[in-house]
């Protein structure tokens, strides 16, 4: 679905992404990990059209496409949920999913509330993200819970791949669960998830692909069915899974 | 009946203890400060009196509801008793010296408070700089042009009689209880009938009947029993009349159109709200022109009671009075938490205040004393607040 081709990004001095391949499928979750510094930020921020990279191709959908900036990446279903979420804490979840995007009545200009809560109700539901009331301000639900609202904001826009930075840092057991179910359910709706995380055990539960980066390359891919998390971890810091000897 | 009562308590409760106190505070103030002024000079509940401090609060409050809308921003205008006075100014210069009409010199006297609230937002978007420290300099600014526009004399007087009319004209008891029962109506057909068929049809889940039968029988009293209180005295104040359709239809603005919601965005988190394709900056400076429109027709209305525009309008306690007016309402210091209402119900804790004091003879050493703690109060309550949704976890 989306695919990044040879792309390389420098800033100054710094070779931040050389020669990178990506790829993601529809209905597929690629976990992308890697040390800090192993360049995962700046390859989501290439995707997202932050960063217009110095060589290299966007494909998406089978056509070579233009990025140039965030609204390019973003018209062509390409959203990304950052780590702080940008939620309003004191609008309520139904203001926060349509915010910028408000709903007008006919003839008076004014906020067409039912007809907003009503198409929240259905996306939070067919999510299956549990919120008491949708009319309650977002400072008042738990950390996975806001995690879901954000997310649910990003794909209701008829969003084709999502990028999901950390999203169960700071997140307790229960709600990381959520957070994670909630991925595969995104993935069932045949959309390309794309998770940043530093869990190796998350990743595990629910990536299909796992790509790593060191060094602003990449170093490995691993199938979640045949690999080990010991594999995985020996090829983002380098010490390559039975190739590495101590020196004596 | 009793478990919608009930879960109505538990609402109320869960959103006390997460630091959603909105206007509760405010309205067991009022009732303490009137109780003890009752207490101390049975004059204070007369119909006169009450009547003259309905009339005491407009053009302050008027001042007040541009500050609730800067303050949703989590921002401060400290430039409106400057803005004040020079509105004033400018339209009694044009009508007494320049012998211009009424209307275009009201006129002109607002849109000069346009103006310059414009020029604080572009200011404040454009370079940067805290809107406190702009506004602060459009405080001295704008008194500077104030004693300028006024000139040596200092002082004019308004004669023209559309100018006096605005603040000390009364309408008889039978058009205010005209307009009391069309306002009851039309609140009553919206809560029980409007709002409630909307829902349905849009198969949304309908709340008992409790809150909403709660909050209509308490608006309609409070209406009633302020009519009834009027109608003993002169009638209805024409300034407080302008002061309650302010409030309403930016309240309307505020919680019904997309600008509004823009502007309690902007308060909350103005990252995201830029992040959702919200122009944050347009909505600063649409809000400080605003602020500042209403500065200058607060002053105006100022203008009119004391029948008089001087070196003095808009000095001293205006500023304080506003937005202590504002917080002490219930609208939050930190941005994206309050209404315009606050302008009325803070707007009448200071008016009180000051109207009960001057019943007992108490000099200006007490009432600013007397001011000073009830803002700090409120603010220690916005803070604590504040504090209990942190601990929330928010």
């Amino acid at each position: 679905m989306l695919q990044l081709r040879g792309i390389s990004k420098r800033f100054g001095a710094v070779q931040a992404l050389s020669k990178v391949d990506f790829e993601v499928y529809a209905g597929e979750v690629v976990a992308l990990v890697g040390d800090n510094g192993a360049g995962k930020s700046t390859l989501i921020k290439v995707m997202a059209g932050i960063y217009v990279p110095d060589e290299g191709e966007i494909w998406f959908e089978g056509k070579h496409v233009p990025v140039h900036g965030p609204r390019d990446s973003a018209a062509l279903g390409i959203s990304t949920v950052y780590q702080d979420l940008a939620l309003s804490d004191n609008l309520d979840v139904v203001a926060n999913l349509y915010l910028g995007r408000e709903e007008l009545s006919t003839p008076l200009p004014l906020l067409s509330e039912e007809k907003m809560e009503q198409k929240a109700r259905e996306v939070l539901k067919s999510l299956d993200v549990k919120i008491p009331n949708p009319r309650n301000a977002v400072a008042a639900l738990s950390g996975g819970q806001r995690q879901s609202v954000a997310v649910a904001r990003s794909v209701m826009w008829k969003a084709k791949v999502v990028l999901l930075d950390e999203p169960t840092a700071a997140l307790g057991v229960e709600q990381t669960k959520q957070v994670l179910e909630l991925v595969l359910r995104l993935r069932n709706q045949g959309l390309g998830v794309i998770v940043i995380s530093h869990n190796l055990a998350n990743v595990f539960e629910v990536a299909d692909r796992i790509i790593v980066m060191r060094l602003g390359r990449r170093v490995g891919t691993f199938n979640r069915a045949d690999s080990s998390e010991q594999a995985v971890v020996g090829a983002i810091t380098g010490a390559e899974f039975g190739k590495f000897q101590p020196q004596a | 009946m009793i478990a919608s009562v009930r879960s109505g308590l538990d609402a109320l409760q869960r959103r006390v203890a997460s630091g959603e106190v909105g206007s509760l505070p405010v309205i067991l103030g009022l009732v303490l400060i009137w109780a003890v002024f009752t207490y101390l000079n049975p004059l204070f509940l007369s119909p006169l009196n009450l009547t003259n401090l309905l009339a005491q609060i407009a053009a302050t409050g008027i001042v007040s509801v541009g500050i609730v809308m800067v303050l949703l921003l989590g921002e401060i205008d400290l430039s409106v008793g400057s803005v004040y006075g020079l509105g004033s100014a400018v339209m009694a210069v044009l009508a007494v010296q320049k012998g211009w009409p009424a209307a275009p010199a009201i006129a002109a006297g607002v849109l000069t408070g346009t103006l310059i609230g414009t020029f604080h937002g572009f200011f404040f978007t454009r370079f940067r700089i805290p809107s406190f420290v702009v506004t602060l300099a459009g405080l001295l600014t704008w008194f500077g042009a104030q004693l300028h526009v006024l000139g040596e004399k200092g002082t004019i007087n308004l004669n023209d009689p559309i100018m006096l009319q605005l603040a000390n004209q009364f309408y008889p008891a039978s058009v205010g209880w005209t307009l009391a029962v069309i306002v009851v109506a039309l609140l009553g057909t919206d809560l029980f009938f409007i709002t409630r068929r909307r829902r349905a049809a849009a198969g949304l889940p309908l709340g008992g009947w409790a809150g909403e039968l709660a909050k209509f029988v308490v608006i309609a009293g409070v209406i009633f029993g302020a009519m009834a209180v009027l109608a003993s005295d002169r009638g209805v104040p024409l300034s407080l009349l302008i002061l309650l359709a302010l409030i309403v239809g930016f309240d309307l603005i505020l919680t019904r159109t997309r600008f509004g919601r823009h502007v309690f965005a902007v308060g909350g988190n103005a990252e995201a709200a830029r992040r959702a394709g919200i122009s944050v900056n347009g909505i600063r400076i649409a809000v400080f022109g605003l602020c500042g429109t209403l500065a200058a027709f607060g002053g105006i209305m100022g203008a009119s009671r004391l029948e008089a525009v001087n070196y003095n309008s808009g000095t001293g306690d205006t500023l304080l009075n506003a937005i202590a007016a504002a917080v002490i309402g219930g609208t939050s210091l930190f941005g994206g938490r309050g209404t315009v209402w606050s302008a009325l119900t803070g707007g009448l804790v200071i008016g009180s205040i000051n109207n009960g004091l001057a019943l007992l003879s108490a000099a200006s050493d007490v009432k600013f004393m007397v001011t000073g703690g009830v803002l700090l109060a409120a603010v220690t309550i916005d803070a604590v607040a504040r504090q209990g949704r942190q601990r929330a976890g928010v």
